[in-house]
């Protein structure tokens, strides 16, 4: 029989203050490695059940045309980390700028100071934690000269300008046009007393128009956004006079629209950004977050039909380019796609790390959050209901009288349920025909009871960009669907 | 975090490194604690520790660049002054902006008593102790889903290289309580309430306990409401909320940029009733979060918006007042664009109203209470909206809580269309407000 030596080496604490500990601050590798694993082996010395902690580093810009004019060229850098402490299911989460091995480990201690524990003494014996190698994904996938190839702050401007231009060409009775777009530069590094360690580089970009018409008591504002990640050239690729021609026409059919008359409709809603009527009415119901604390009525409905038969609707993290897609979430776990309801029926939950802990339903990749001052929690990525058997045509031919709403603006969802969401561009449908043009159309319902009223989806599935606000910040989403018929809702107008 | 004074160090240094003559920064730290229960137990407790500057800086041609970096010891500054300067070379060739004149003038006079962080564990028992008696509020409260009581100190300065340098700290604390309703057969209810102060030991908890209960039992019992025109009282918090979301129709930026309700030719003419007067004041004694200076090194100070129904003043930066032959108005937060909001509203009655208006004999009024999802009912730009609410269907005096509805109408119309300003204003964190009370608008119920 042998015996295996000791698996890490072993310091004593008072040996930290020789160390040198001068991970580079200008980039995330596994020169992080030592004060990572020597810090969360401090937290696990001290009685922490898991401790993670978050790094990173962003370089944001973000550019703004107004007429014919930058007004507007904002850059922003910002580094910080986040340290998580568990001692069984509570949790605790600390955020600073202050990425020295003192910095941290200070963070690291108030943590534990507020979860009731201390560091150890000063001859204690402290076993690093073994990190993996270094999973990185910026490095495999290319990454690390990505933000050498995005544009320049001149391409920036020159790009704009000449969109804004294009849009005054397309539009009539303009009142002000904007052109606006970010680029959103961020690198990342996870290291978790499990052993994870993983860095990866996130680029997400967004460009788009507003555009407000006036014709004496006559207002229209139409607004279009274009979102990507991974893709460098994204600005300089953007097809400006595809996107200034629709927003034009939109404005222009909006500015005379009479208000709609309130009312329970079949309606139509559109494919793209359309999908934020399942991501409000039923996406956020079926994070973890909603489980924990009781604010989903789909809490114990798992294998259960809760919606339509018609309907199957799916969350991922892979799809190339989409504005929701993540290699790895925020707690370093891979991306992977998720088959949330299946013909009608509830098939799993989005779950982080303390959700999976507190509720039991496995982790899907889905930890997510804005930035180093939030803590994941269970966020969607892109999120879409699969397409359908029904044509566009068959749709609609069966709509005697309802509303087609072709462009949504943003929702929500309370606690108890109810949703809500703005159409920015609705029409009229009479006898399966779309007649006049409608504004002011507000939807809002019960979740439980709309989805049983998602009877059609045709097969044109696609998805739109969208920014979701919860628990753990702002971050990017990918809405989506195909066009589809509720075959009753409330929509709010006058 | 270094103190402003290493802060204006670093900054002179780096400046002078890079040829820069003219620049100036603003910049804040916040020190903060939070935390939830669930069920007796913390659920989530978060710390903070950051500070973050806003950095201008004015090239040889005179155009102005701007970066923001959390980064604030030496190196830090250097690179984002370095960020400033490139990005000056694409900075507006027209109205550019400039200190404002009234950087070094005097500020007011204001003693902000700031309040020692409580221990973390206070916080948590203290939170557990109000959960449960939420809980105990009444049998059909099943939940606090949504709470949280947190603390925060925040420090913040403005200096620029004319040698204006200008510091305040401040503190608050805050609680929410979000309870939900579960009983057989009926559907889910929620309500809350929530209440600022400068810190812990002067926030009024019970009085959030006791309002966060109330409310939540009194939507137990509700129906639907039939759509139609009604005449709306809306609560001081609610008439807030669009005030603050229709704030481009005073915003001298909005105005310029011509994205505003009103145009420059709109002050003195009558935009609401003669019935509603309007005020913004930062320095007003209940507004916890009490500020001085803008994000210019603006004074603060009292402004009347609107009076008696007539639109009188603009808010302003130093550069729209420029451009519009105004003073500046202490409303400003620097950037690559200055942009301009408001601080701290003061809503009054105007003209002396009627007494016949009274909740308790009005009939078919519809009382709401808070307007919701503001982020996608609200067409700033068009005037309208359309909004989810909670609120009750009054009669006689008795309350009858709305299943699910939406307000709808145009804000100029809602405005003009007050019929009564009740003399008692309701104390927010976002200003004073009495109940507003209006005529004919549309109301959506469900079914």
């Amino acid at each position: 029989m042998t015996v295996a030596p000791f698996p890490t080496p072993l310091l004593k604490t008072n040996d930290l203050l020789q160390r040198d500990y001068a991970a580079p601050r200008d980039r995330f590798d596994s020169a992080w490695e030592a004060t990572l694993s020597t810090l969360l082996g401090l937290g696990r010395a001290a009685g922490a059940d898991f401790v993670e902690f978050f790094l990173e580093r962003n370089n944001y810009i973000s550019c703004q045309a107004e007429d014919d004019a930058i007004t507007s060229l904002s850059p922003r850098l910002v580094t910080g980390a986040g340290v998580r402490v568990f001692r069984g299911k509570a949790d605790c989460y600390v955020s600073t700028n202050d990425l020295t091995f003192n910095g941290l480990k200070a963070a690291l201690d108030k943590a534990l100071a507020i979860m009731g524990l201390t560091l150890p003494g000063p001859h204690t014996h402290l076993a690093e934690i073994n990190l993996e190698l270094l999973r990185d994904y910026a490095t495999a996938k290319g990454k690390d000269d990505w933000l050498a190839q995005c544009s320049s702050m001149q391409e920036m401007g020159d790009v704009l300008l000449a969109a804004n231009g294009a849009l005054g060409q397309r539009a009539s009775h303009v009142q002000s046009r904007r052109a606006v777009y970010f680029r959103d530069w961020q690198e990342v590094l996870v290291a978790a007393s499990d052993g994870t360690f993983a860095r990866d580089i996130r680029l997400t970009q967004s460009v788009g128009y507003n555009l407000l018409c006036a014709d004496g008591e006559h207002r229209s504002s139409i607004g279009q956004r274009a979102g990507d990640t991974s893709d460098p050239a994204f600005l300089r690729d953007w097809d400006y006079a595809t996107a200034a021609a629709d927003v034009a026409e939109s404005a222009g059919k909006m500015l005379y629209a009479d208000y709609v008359e309130s009312g329970t409709y079949p309606i139509i809603m559109a494919n793209k950004f359309g999908g934020v009527i399942f991501h409000e009415a039923c996406g956020h119901l079926l994070e973890t977050t909603q489980i924990e604390r009781g604010t989903t009525p789909f809490i114990d409905k798992k294998g259960q039909k809760i919606a339509h038969e018609n309907l199957t609707a799916w969350d991922e993290g892979i799809s190339p380019d989409a504005f929701g897609t993540i290699d790895m979430d925020d707690e370093g776990m891979p991306a992977q796609r998720t088959l949330l309801i299946e013909n009608g029926v509830l098939k799993n939950f989005l779950s982080d790390r303390a959700g999976s802990m507190r509720t039991g339903h496995p982790r899907t990749g889905s930890g997510r959050r804005q930035g180093f001052t939030y803590a994941a929690a269970s966020r969607m990525r892109n999120t879409y209901i699969a397409p359908g058997d029904y044509s566009l045509d068959e749709l609609f031919a069966s709509v005697e009288k309802g509303i087609y709403c072709k462009q949504m603006g943003g929702g929500s969802v309370g606690p108890t349920g109810q949703f809500n969401f703005a159409v920015s561009e609705a029409y009229l449908i009479e006898n399966g025909q779309v007649t006049k043009p409608l504004k002011g159309a507000t939807l809002i319902g019960e979740a439980t009871e709309i989805m049983d009223k998602i009877s059609m989806c045709s097969n044109d599935l696609d998805l739109a960009a969208g920014f979701c606000g919860s628990i753990s910040g702002s971050i990017y989403v990918t809405v989506g669907q195909p066009h589809l018929k509720v075959d009753s809702i409330t929509v709010g107008g006058r | 975090m270094p103190t402003i004074q290493d802060i204006a160090a670093y900054a002179e240094s780096s400046a002078k490194k890079l040829g820069i003559s003219k620049y100036d920064v603003y910049g804040s730290s916040v020190d903060e604690t939070s935390v939830q229960v669930d069920k007796g137990d913390p659920k989530q407790v978060k710390a903070s520790n950051r500070s973050s500057v806003i950095v201008r800086v004015w090239n040889a041609d005179g155009k102005v660049g701007v970066t923001s970096t959390s980064d604030v010891d030496p190196l830090g500054m250097d690179l984002a002054l370095q960020t400033a300067q490139e990005a000056s070379a694409f900075g507006v060739s027209d109205h550019i902006p400039d200190f404002s004149p009234e950087s070094v003038a005097p500020t007011a006079d204001v003693q902000v008593e700031t309040v020692p962080a409580a221990p973390v564990g206070d916080l948590i028992s203290t939170l557990v102790d109000v959960e449960k008696q939420l809980l105990a509020a009444h049998p059909a409260i099943a939940s606090v889903p949504y709470n949280g009581l947190a603390q925060r100190a925040i420090d913040r300065f403005y200096l620029n290289s004319a040698g204006a340098l200008r510091h305040e700290a401040r503190s608050y604390a805050s609680v929410y309580l979000y309870s939900k309703t579960e009983q057989e057969g009926r559907k889910p209810r929620s309500a809350g309430a929530m209440r600022v102060h400068r810190g812990l030991p002067l926030l009024d908890i019970e009085g959030c306990l006791k309002e966060a209960a109330e409310k939540t039992i009194s939507h137990l019992d509700y129906d639907k409401v039939a759509s139609g025109k009604y005449r709306v009282v809306f609560s001081g918090e609610a008439f807030l909320s669009l005030l603050g979301a229709f704030s481009n129709m005073y915003n001298a930026q909005s105005v310029l940029d011509n994205r505003s309700l009103s145009t420059v030719d709109s002050i003195g003419s009558v935009v609401a009733s003669p019935l509603l007067s309007v005020y913004d004041d930062a320095l007003h004694p209940e507004n916890i979060s009490v500020e001085t200076f803008d994000g210019e090194g603006t004074p603060t100070r009292r402004l009347p918006i609107i009076e008696k129904g007539v639109l009188t003043q603009f808010l302003h930066s130093a550069g729209t007042a420029k451009r519009m032959g105004a003073s500046p108005t202490g409303h400003a937060s620097i950037g690559a664009k200055v942009s301009v909001s408001p601080s701290y509203y003061q809503v009054l009655p105007g003209a002396e109203a009627s007494s016949e208006f009274s909740l308790e004999h009005a009939e078919n009024v519809i009382f709401i209470d808070d307007v919701q999802a503001l982020h996608a009912g609200v067409n700033a730009l068009q005037g309208s909206f359309s909004l989810p609410f909670d609120g009750w269907l009054v009669n006689g005096g008795s309350r009858t809580s709305i299943e699910s509805a939406t307000v709808a109408g145009d804000f100029r119309d809602l405005l003009k269309a007050i019929v009564h300003v009740e003399p008692e204003a309701e104390i927010t964190p976002g200003g004073i407000c009495p109940r507003i009370w209006v005529d004919a608008l549309s109301i959506t119920g469900e079914g």
